[in-house]
């Protein structure tokens, strides 16, 4: 099976969905018909594809890593999103988004952001662009993330700070929505993974197809064959689907990794949050529950509508990681290769350390989706 | 119980029929006081109520009803108790629970407008199930015997909004502004523009929401609309102390600024 579009009423398999007050249907419908036609467009492709390259670095690399190979007894390719600009996935998709909303017309983008990459990706692309830019932020992750927003607000952006609820992702999320819908016409929602109404899972995961699409080939003309395995965390999910699409149609398994305490596959029932039905975390009268993890970039209680039809048909199995095995696979990365993994990918890393008896002898792909400079400051305190 | 309240349509074409505009308060249920506040409005001449479900995400309100949803959930209300003792209440206007899409899926579509109509709830508002998304629902209220209210916003097409209309029942939730709900220091422009748009493509009462915060503005929009919604202005004086007393008061002064037209 590729990874095709989902179904004209947004559903993947049987979840997703366009769940949103009313008066947002018609900017997703543009949204969606605006997609369609750029996405198709040669001069769109190519624009884009000239800022994927000359202005965010793409392609990223494919690292071998031998001493970290050694160490856990199996083959271990790194797919580096980490070296991009803004030093994270993030921007394959705000770079899409952004110059959509240029063509759309909209001169402002609203984002919410957790760990604050998709925050600093879309402040990059809107001073790039000339766009003004909010980003709301949980109070917490302002907290624990200051560098970014200082970040953002170097960038032009305006940080506003969500006080409600959790004060994470989530309350982000809630607040986001709540701007668009009083900004709808001359703003775009800049949506930073693949969850949220028809057509952002879907528009997301194109933008984040060349991910997978380098990744193979870059796979293919090093080791001559497709991994074994290809994991990358799980929030809501953008940078796992990017990686995910490149390798659906191979012998593959896809494993997503989730923070123990925001595992919304393993802990999670269907339900419907941020404009789609997915699974999420939630009690036994519908109430959102709040995640917990060390990582605000994975600190969310759903997950896309993708992922969810993955781990329900059986393609992608989800696996989850303690805080503490996290730390530890920070600290690991960092030791036998010399790089600095952010805390996001670190939980897929987790995973792979703790797997090392069953993967013994595969080829194992990860995404490292950002770089950890971040989390310096969070990790000093926990290390000491 | 429900047999004498009737549904909330036909309390408003009664309403507006003999010539008078219609007036739906909102209150959070579970909010200290709210089964009082709901029998004072009911008495200040509210034609039928709103009363709110609190959820953990709503998207569509502002501070002051995230505020009071806030402080219920804190207390442990749930979905469940408020349609229990909203049902032991003696009032005789019609009722409709607003509240968000997951609660009613959580608590299984066809159980939920079957708790309604046994609690004697008329209707369900649900302010994050557009119509594209409305199948599944509506067909378990339909069977339930509970009025769907569906909304229609400033931005929903010529396209959309027939359909909108046509679907809807109780009245068609007329959305005063872009944007969450809450006061505003006058009315909108664009309350009275989708007004006049809903009314031209249905006899279904019309009624205007958000951004519809005194007796003045409540007037003004009724110019042109069946009626409308107050909630934030009725859910701020819950939060600030003012009890059943002050809801009752406010919902009069609203009722009068209709009735002198």
């Amino acid at each position: 099976m590729a990874m095709t579009e989902p179904t004209p009423d947004g559903r993947f398999g049987r979840f997703g969905g366009r769940f949103v007050p009313e008066s947002l249907i018609p900017a997703c419908e543009e949204l969606e018909v605006a997609f369609r036609k750029y996405w198709a467009d040669d001069a769109f492709r190519s624009e884009l594809s000239g800022l994927l390259n000359d202005y965010a670095g793409r392609p990223s690399p494919l690292t071998e890593c031998h001493r970290l190979s050694e160490e856990l007894g199996y083959r271990v390719l790194l797919k580096r999103e980490d070296l991009n600009h803004t030093g994270s996935h993030k921007i394959n998709n705000v770079l899409g988004q952004a110059l959509l909303a240029k063509r759309m017309g909209k001169s402002r983008l609203v984002a919410e952001t957790g760990a604050g990459q998709h925050g600093v990706a879309s402040a990059t692309a809107a001073a790039l662009f000339g766009m003004e830019c909010v980003v709301y932020m949980g109070e917490v992750d302002v907290e624990r993330q200051a560098l970014n927003v200082f970040r953002m607000r170097l960038l032009g952006a305006e940080v506003r700070t969500a006080m409600s609820g959790s004060r994470t992702l989530k309350d982000a999320v809630n607040e986001a929505m709540r701007d668009w819908v009083a900004t709808v016409e001359d703003s775009h929602y800049c949506l930073g993974s693949a969850m949220g109404p028809h057509p952002y899972p879907w528009m997301v995961r194109e933008f984040h197809r060349v991910i997978g699409t380098e990744a193979r080939e870059q796979c293919l003309a090093l080791t001559g064959a497709d991994p074994d395995v290809v994991t990358a965390c799980v929030g809501g999910g953008s940078n796992a689907i990017g990686i995910f699409s490149g390798f659906v149609d191979t012998d593959a398994e896809l494993v997503g990794v989730e923070p123990a305490g925001g595992a919304a596959i393993d802990r999670g029932v269907p339900g419907v949050v941020h404009g789609s039905l997915s699974f999420l975390m939630q009690d036994e009268e519908g109430q959102v529950l709040e995640a917990q993890s060390i990582s605000a970039g994975l600190d969310y209680p759903g997950i896309g509508p993708e992922h969810a039809h993955l781990a329900d048909s059986g393609r992608a199995r989800y696996e989850k990681v303690t805080d503490d095995e996290v730390v530890e696979a920070f600290q690991l990365l960092s030791r036998t290769e010399g790089i600095i993994p952010a805390l996001e990918p670190a939980h897929a890393l987790a995973w792979m350390s703790r797997a090392r008896e069953e993967l013994a002898g595969k080829t194992v792909l990860l995404n490292l989706s950002g770089r950890g400079d971040k989390d310096a400051v969070q990790m000093m305190e926990i290390l000491g | 119980m429900s047999a004498s309240r009737g549904t909330i349509e036909a309390a408003l074409r009664a309403r507006r029929d003999s010539g008078g505009k219609c007036l739906v308060p909102y209150i959070t249920g579970g909010f200290e006081g709210y089964l009082d506040a709901i029998s004072a409005a009911a008495d200040a001449g509210a034609d039928a109520i709103e009363v709110g479900i609190p959820f953990s995400d709503p998207v569509m309100d502002g501070p002051v009803i995230q505020e009071a949803n806030e402080i219920v959930l804190r207390n442990g209300v749930t979905p469940a108790s408020i349609i229990d003792e909203v049902a032991t209440l003696d009032v005789d206007v019609p009722m409709a629970v607003m509240t968000y899409y997951n609660i009613a899926f959580r608590f299984g579509l066809d159980r939920f407008a079957q708790s309604l109509h046994a609690a004697g709830i008329s209707g369900a508002i649900l302010p994050d199930m557009p119509l594209v998304e409305a199948g599944p629902w509506v067909e378990a209220a339909d069977n339930g015997g509970v009025e769907t209210v569906l909304l229609a916003a400033p931005t929903t097409t010529d396209a959309h909004l027939p359909a909108i209309c046509d679907r809807s029942r109780g009245f068609v939730y007329a959305v005063g502004l872009l944007g969450v709900t809450g006061v505003r220091d006058e009315l909108a422009d664009s309350a009275k523009v989708i007004a006049a748009r809903c009314k031209a493509v249905t006899d279904t009462p019309v009624l205007v929401g958000v951004g519809v915060g005194t007796p003045a503005q409540a007037a003004e929009v009724s110019t042109v609309a069946d009626g409308c919604v107050v909630g934030t202005a009725i859910v701020r004086k819950l939060i600030d102390g003012g009890g059943p007393e002050a809801v009752g008061q406010l919902v009069g002064e609203i009722r009068t600024a209709l009735d002198a037209g």
